[in-house]
């Protein structure tokens, strides 16, 4: 069944995000002969769109006003692409600006919106979207009432589309009025490679005891290598104030997908689960033999992170 | 000032997941037993916001609402038990099995039919559902602007000033009123109310409104007016068993440990 998709994009650093084009990628699976098209707002995003594989239409303002987001701009620019791909699904990346944007637009355009799902799927010409609820107790499939389908969807839940680049380009139209304005902006966010783009993250949590402990994990960490390792937090570890919540892998902060995740003294908490449970092979480390960690890893050592990190760190060096 | 918190009761979040069971013919949850339902987490901290500003400004109010069933009440008088003045329970069979979309509407109906409401406070999601709209489709349905994700919310000027978590950090933002703020876990714990005020909350009366008081028809409402249809809700396979690293000491686990990953290529 051909079906138009329009994927909201985002830009960083004037290139489309990893999501976008994993989001690309979904859609030209969903697609099936139909358009997709993609829209692209702020600085460098018409150059930007020949990155967009799998995309046919670009819909793109290059008005840096759209840099820092605002969710009233991007809703009046999105409308504007909608009315002319007039599409049958809607994906957007469960970002800070996916979080608003979807639910706004689904309302606006008389639709419902399924937020931050892990699979959309064609079954038997419905879309159907599944996401984990309950803290990741649960898996949900929904489907549609209204038209447009529209999701938000987790990084990491599709491959990016491959092929060629729109072989047309739309442009909309500047930034209008937004009633909430943005009077300060703090960057915060550690140094060197991403959480999120990270093939091996370490984590600490509540266990850790204190801030100090995070020199430990930051230490296994180089270990590995700074240049494939990123460091994280469990909520509790980032309310606490021991680590930067921009680092918060969770539920309510970063989903992560690596091939190697080392949880150091962490529970398992159903809301940390659902920002780690897709990494390839977990590696529990706690005191508590009982940890309901240790039912989600696929290696764990019961026994105390300040002497079992140090242990790993003196042999990854041998 | 007059603020409106949006209050959910749900299953309580920390039910250890061996209790927790799916009846596959309905859908739905299986209440644990023994585990009482909770306020949802975020909730508490949108009231303890909304508190902070009403004692920031003198001759402001704050009204706590749920849409539930009768237990319900129980999340009401919680948030009036930490210092809110009245609450309204939305309480009508035709509301079950809503969306978020029927969530919104009837709250905001709700907010209409308040009148004088100034601004409206909401968890960033509910803890069991964890869609996150609720708030800003009351926005919409209201007209009214939306700040997200707040660690920090103030009153003064033109309106409010929110601090937003960020993916990459924070943002402020100021916006007019009325306006609508969801409020996130990094604004800090809710406050325990005392006993002489849970006692005062016991005796308030909880309005109760249903769809008709509200304008609505059952037709819009719950599971007749949903845009979203759960097909199906399950548990999620588990992983296997763990591997737990053989040693007597650190040295020896930390040494099986790097072996292993190195013999599945992952290091």
């Amino acid at each position: 069944m051909a079906r138009n998709i329009l994927v909201v994009g985002e830009l960083a650093g004037g290139q489309p995000t990893s999501t976008t084009l994993e989001l690309l990628g979904g859609a030209a699976g969903l697609a099936g002969g139909g358009n997709v098209s993609v829209t692209l707002l702020g600085t460098g995003a018409t150059a930007a769109a020949a990155a967009c594989a799998g995309a046919s239409t670009a819909y793109a303002s290059d008005d840096a006003a759209y840099d820092t987001f605002r969710g009233e701009q991007w809703l009046a620019a999105i409308g504007t692409a909608l009315d002319q791909a007039t599409p049958d699904v809607i994906l957007i990346a469960q970002s800070t600006a996916g979080r608003e944007i979807g639910p706004r637009l689904a309302h606006r355009r008389g639709t419902a919106v399924a937020m931050d799902c892990v699979s959309i799927a064609d079954e038997g010409g419905a879309i159907k979207a599944t996401r984990p609820a309950y803290g990741g107790n649960a898996v949900a499939t929904y489907s549609f009432a209204t038209s447009p389908a529209v999701a938000t969807v987790r990084a990491k839940s599709f491959e990016p589309g491959s092929g060629a680049g729109p072989t047309s380009t739309v442009a909309l139209p500047g930034a209008g009025e937004s009633r909430v304005t943005v009077t300060g902006r703090e960057q915060v966010v550690a140094a060197g490679l991403q959480l999120q783009d990270a093939p091996v993250v370490v984590s600490g949590g509540r266990g850790m005891g204190s801030a100090d402990g995070f020199q430990v994990i930051e230490a296994l960490a180089d270990a590995i290598g700074k240049d494939k390792t990123a460091v994280g937090a469990s909520r509790a570890a980032v309310d606490l104030g021991w680590y930067p919540p921009s680092q918060q892998v969770g539920l309510t902060g970063k989903v992560v997908t690596p091939n190697l995740y080392f949880a150091v003294a962490i529970s398992g908490a159903s809301q940390h689960m659902a920002g780690c449970s897709g990494s390839k092979v977990l590696v529990a480390i706690n005191r508590d033999a009982d940890a309901n960690i240790f039912s989600f890893a696929k290696y764990g050592i019961v026994g105390d992170y300040k002497t079992v990190v140090p242990a790993i760190i003196a042999e990854l060096k041998k | 000032m007059h603020i409106v918190v949006c209050a959910k009761q749900i299953p309580d979040p920390e039910t250890p997941p061996s209790a927790f069971r799916i009846d596959a013919a309905s859908n739905k949850v299986v209440p644990a037993q023994g585990i009482a339902p909770v306020l949802s987490q975020f909730d508490g901290i949108a009231a303890e916001a909304a508190l902070r500003i009403k004692e920031a400004n003198a001759g402001s109010k704050v009204t706590v609402i749920s849409l539930g069933a009768d237990s319900a009440a129980a999340a009401i008088k919680q948030v009036l038990a930490m210092g809110a003045d009245e609450g309204v329970l939305l309480n009508d069979p035709a509301f079950e099995d809503g969306d978020s979309y029927t969530t919104a509407k009837t709250l905001a109906a709700a907010i209409k039919k308040l009148g004088d409401v100034d601004a409206v406070f909401c968890g960033r999601q509910a803890a069991d559902w964890d869609m996150g709209q609720v708030g800003l489709l009351i926005g919409e349905e209201m007209g009214w602007p939306v700040a997200i994700i707040a660690k920090g919310v103030t009153s003064g000027g033109a309106g409010l000033q929110i601090q937003r978590v960020m993916e990459d950090g924070f943002e402020t933002v100021e916006t007019a009123l009325p306006a609508v703020v969801t409020v996130s876990n990094e604004f800090g714990e809710p406050r325990y109310p005392k006993l002489p005020q849970i006692m005062a909350a016991a005796k308030k009366t909880v309005t109760q409104w249903k769809a008709g008081d509200l304008g609505l028809d059952a037709s819009e409402v719950g599971a007749a007016g949903s845009r979203l249809k759960l097909e199906k809700l399950s548990t999620p396979p588990k992983g296997g068993a763990v591997e737990l690293m053989p040693g007597d000491t650190p040295e020896e686990q930390a040494a099986a440990l790097v072996a292993k990953l190195r013999a599945d290529k992952i290091l």
